[in-house]
């Protein structure tokens, strides 16, 4: 499958990664190599085939549903870029 | 006799510890000193002195007081960076992540600690474990202590684990701990002479080591001896609540397991592992293996694993999927890197070009693009399909047999610029062990000689799910068949 500059664009949106429209080009070839070589799965005939997830074939454990961590807001804070007040802040998201 | 401390085994120093012919102390001081000559080598991205010599004194005042001593007390060992460590900085080779310092401890980490050992500080990897060469890094690439005859160009430890395996193949560690997503622990043992376990998934809590993708990552050690590896993978491992997919099952005494004894053992030769234009020297190596199991009792075996080639194209689309999910949490806002911006979107997008390198951007992208609206069936689904129909294989073999013995890697080590422009040349170096990431098997490597330009190579044997002990006993019957004394010339 070959990706255009289109779709590549779409999908650093999707991820949200600032890509240069210079880049995206050299970018969408890159990937397309990449994905083509994937498509080799595509010879084998997968019809009926469970899809695995994980490799524990168990369910995971419940607990009680309590609280048993946190109250130190100083420690959640600690690595933030830009904390004030005790919150974690972002650049102003309503007009 | 200090000067030669850092050389001895984790087997051995425990024993010359027990003995009092040196203390704790005296170890940590001889691997410091070994890290600070050499440097050159990039292994460390942080390093831990003050750690280092204050849990020594620890260590040597439980022993002079006669208080109880943990499985790995006083033994100096160096930390991937992927492993969060209380008020030490964890970046797991990423600029996003740079000046990081996690307010906990990783519970496998946290377990060394309680066994006594000591740390000697924080080791470069590929950026989020993502490399087979550890060139991805931010804080750069790590060297080689091997190199090839009459030919001082440095060469790639491997990766993503590079700074675990030039640690200890440098003697700057007794051992290290590593994480193996798809041969991330594997590869660099092979490619620096080192043993390196990737236990089964479940088998190591992992809890506070950062996420590349949740159902492949394990957690594992690497050293200089098989034994030193069960020591080091029986204090890792066990249950850990804060993880549910860790695995509530008892940690056997591994070392029990090292009898030697592989009479009437079934070993696996998968022919699906000969690869077209493969190596001789690699083909050599895996029949001298099973040569010497041969010799030492066991049955070899060949066996079949049809889907082995969809192996490496299933894994580029399960484990960048994940990753696409485990890297959002990369958003300027909590911790690491922030970039500003006008909006909010703005801020994540710059944030994250800036913080992530290359190849982390590219797995992003192409996780995003097939977990994407429209594509998700077409490749996300086909790729567990394909992991159903890759774990059959290996029900279907170890019905057959105990153990599957295999080269670790393609090749011996390349030099950094020989074999790392193409991405899917890359990809290539997990060939061989990838397998046993996407079926959650155990995996160990151990090296089986020397090249003809004199690298090591390595032998990887697959075991059943949580059968870790055939790994140690088999691996250390090839140990001592190979007895691979060598070391790199000036370590």
């Amino acid at each position: 499958m070959s990706l255009d500059s289109k779709t590549v664009a779409h999908i650093a949106m999707l991820a949200r990664i600032k890509v240069p429209e210079a880049e995206l080009a050299a970018l969408a070839q890159e990937l397309s190599g990449i994905m083509t070589w994937i498509e080799q799965l595509n010879e084998v005939d997968t019809t009926g085939v469970e899809p695995m997830s994980g490799v524990l074939h168990r369910n995971l454990p419940q607990r009680e549903d309590k609280i048993t961590d946190g109250g130190y807001p100083d420690k959640i804070l600690l690595n933030a870029p830009d904390a004030a007040h005790g919150f974690f802040t972002v650049p102003k998201v309503v007009e | 006799m200090s000067a030669e401390l850092n050389s001895l085994t984790i087997a051995g120093a425990l024993d010359g510890l027990a003995k009092k012919a040196f203390s704790a102390t005296e170890l940590a001081h001889a691997h410091l000193k070994a890290m600070e000559k050499h440097r050159d080598l990039n292994a460390f991205v942080v390093e831990t002195p003050e750690k280092a010599l204050s849990m020594a004194a620890a260590s040597d005042a439980r022993r002079a007081k006669g208080e109880a001593l943990g499985a790995l007390d006083g033994i100096a060992l160096a930390i991937k960076d992927l492993f969060c460590t209380d008020g030490v900085q964890t970046t797991a080779g990423s600029h996003i992540l740079e000046g990081f310092k996690p307010p906990y401890e990783s519970t496998v980490t946290a377990n060394l600690w309680k066994a006594g050992a000591v740390m000697l500080g924080k080791v470069n990897m590929d950026e989020f474990a993502m490399g087979s060469s550890n060139l991805t890094s931010h804080f750069g690439g790590v060297g080689n202590p091997w190199q090839r005859k009459g030919d001082n160009r440095r060469l790639v430890p491997g990766g993503s684990s590079g700074g675990s395996a030039a640690s200890v193949a440098a003697r700057m560690a007794l051992g290290a701990t590593a994480t193996d997503t798809g041969g991330s622990i594997r590869q660099p043992a092979a490619f620096t002479g080192t043993v390196g376990v990737k236990p089964t998934y479940g088998r190591c809590s992992r809890w506070g080591i950062v996420a590349f993708a949740s159902s492949l990552d394990q957690a594992g050690p690497m050293a200089r001896s098989v034994k030193d590896c069960a020591i080091m993978l029986g204090v890792m491992a066990g249950h850990d609540p804060k993880d549910s997919t860790s695995v509530d099952l008892p940690v056997p005494d591994y070392t029990k397991a090292l009898t030697g004894d592989v009479r009437g053992l079934r070993v696996g030769i998968p022919k699906e592992y000969r690869l077209d234009g493969m190596s001789p020297e690699i083909e050599n190596l895996w029949a001298q293996g099973a040569e010497w199991l041969k010799k030492a009792g066991a049955e070899i075996k060949d066996v079949s694993l049809p889907h082995t080639k969809y192996a490496l194209p299933t894994y580029y689309i399960i484990a960048p999927a994940e990753a696409s999910s485990n890297l959002a949490r990369y958003d300027g806002v909590r911790f690491g890197l922030r970039m500003p911006g006008e909006s909010l979107d703005e801020m994540y997008e710059k944030t994250r070009a800036e913080g992530f390198g290359k190849e982390v951007r590219r797995r992003i992208m192409i996780g995003t693009y097939v977990l994407s609206a429209g594509y998700y069936d077409a490749y996300y689904l086909k790729a567990q399909r394909l992991r159903t129909l890759i774990a059959r294989d290996f029900d279907r073999a170890f019905k057959d047999v105990d153990v599957i013995l295999t080269p670790s890697t393609p090749s011996a080590a390349f030099a950094e610029g020989e074999n790392t422009d193409d991405p899917i040349q890359m990809y290539l170096n997990d060939v061989f062990t990838v397998t046993a990431n996407l079926v959650g098997l155990p995996g160990i490597s151990v090296p089986g000689g020397l090249d003809s330009q004199g690298l090591p190579l390595g032998l990887q044997l697959i075991g059943r799910a949580f059968d870790e002990e055939t790994l140690f006993r088999v691996g250390g019957a090839i140990e001592s068949s190979a007895n691979f004394t060598a070391r790199p010339a000036g370590y």
